[in-house]
């Protein structure tokens, strides 16, 4: 499994911060598997809080590794550049999706999904599944 | 019959609109969203403005496509893409000619309106940019003049409305009494239709 091309995951948020933090903190909570490429797409290009479509689209080339790029996105404008950029067509990596999950906990899924060397299907629903988790 | 020329003046003048009322817009984003609708849509029409200028494509089509584009990738707030999927999508609705007829216009309109509705899942009455959009492509068919007035009034209409999408929705109640800043500044857009026929 070591040659295994690993799905990859772009984690879009309004806060470069909260984007490299739960990057972070998913990579960490995977474990020792193999790495999974996580890239984090926060914030504007100049640093302030919003959506950049240019850093999402160098993110999802950057975490491609042939098998499928998951993209988790926190609220508002970065869903709505994340859809309109899968829209486009030639902007992200083929097969790229927008992952339908919980921001932090769905990353966790994802990334620990990923490391066993799921497919991009079965890291899209243990990102999703992540709704379940009830905390009360 | 509406030339690039003709599309090139729509982009430019509401990019100006924009650039005066950038205040408004943000003043009216300050009790129901972040504050920054009338920054964020000035800096991108700016970049539409340069690109246009920078290589003027030769198309309706075309203008269309390449404002949308600038503004998916320049303005940093959900308005990007909405503003970008309306446009683009209408520029790829007029295809490759070269002039097109205003009845083509509200008709590609319709089908930018109907992606931006996908994209964002809202209908009329969310208060949303979509409460001005939808009552301008009704009326394009009489005149661009009619057309900016059902959009201004729709704008008007969404303030006793309370908000289902966006930031503004978490308000509930409190979104209530406040004039959408997306449909004023929707209204803008359409505005400029007139601006650039000189009626």
């Amino acid at each position: 499994m070591s040659d295994e091309q690993l799905v990859g995951i772009v984690l879009v948020s309004h806060s470069a911060e909260v984007a490299a933090s739960v990057a972070e903190l998913a990579k960490g909570l995977a474990g020792g598997g193999p790495a999974v490429p996580v890239a984090p797409a926060g914030g504007t290009e100049g640093g302030g809080l919003g959506t950049s479509s240019e850093l999402i689209a160098a993110a999802a080339v950057s975490v491609d590794r042939g098998a499928g790029v998951a993209v988790l996105a926190d609220l508002g404008s970065a869903v709505l550049t994340v859809k309109a950029l899968l829209a486009e067509g030639d902007e992200l990596p083929e097969p790229t999706r927008l992952v339908d999950a919980p921001f932090l906990e769905g990353a966790v899924a994802a990334v620990v999904t990923a490391s066993t060397g799921a497919d991009l299907a079965a890291v899209e629903a243990a990102a999703t599944e992540a709704y379940a988790y009830r905390k009360v | 019959m509406l030339d690039a020329a003709f599309f090139r003046r729509w982009m430019t003048v509401t990019a100006a609109s924009v650039d005066r009322e950038a205040e408004r817009l943000t003043a009216l984003d300050s009790p129901i969203g972040d504050a920054d609708h009338g920054s964020n849509l000035q800096r991108g029409f700016r970049a539409v403005t340069a690109a246009l200028e920078k290589e003027p494509p030769g198309t309706p089509g075309g203008v269309l496509t390449l404002a949308g584009r600038q503004l998916i990738s320049t303005v940093g707030g959900a308005s990007g893409p909405l503003y970008g999927t309306l446009l683009r999508r209408t520029g790829k609705a007029l295809g490759d000619a070269g002039e097109v007829s205003a009845e083509q216009l509200a008709e590609a309109l319709r089908a930018g309106v109907d992606a931006v509705m996908t994209l964002g899942g809202a209908a009329p009455g969310d208060k949303t940019m979509i409460d001005a959009l939808v009552p301008a492509v009704d009326a394009l068919g009489n005149s661009f003049t009619a057309a900016r007035t059902a959009a201004e009034e729709g704008a008007v209409a969404t303030t006793p409305l309370q908000a289902r999408k966006g930031r503004a929705s978490y308000l509930g109640e409190r979104s209530i009494g406040h004039q959408d800043p997306g449909a004023t500044s929707a209204a803008l857009l359409i505005a400029g239709l007139v601006e650039a026929a000189g009626e």
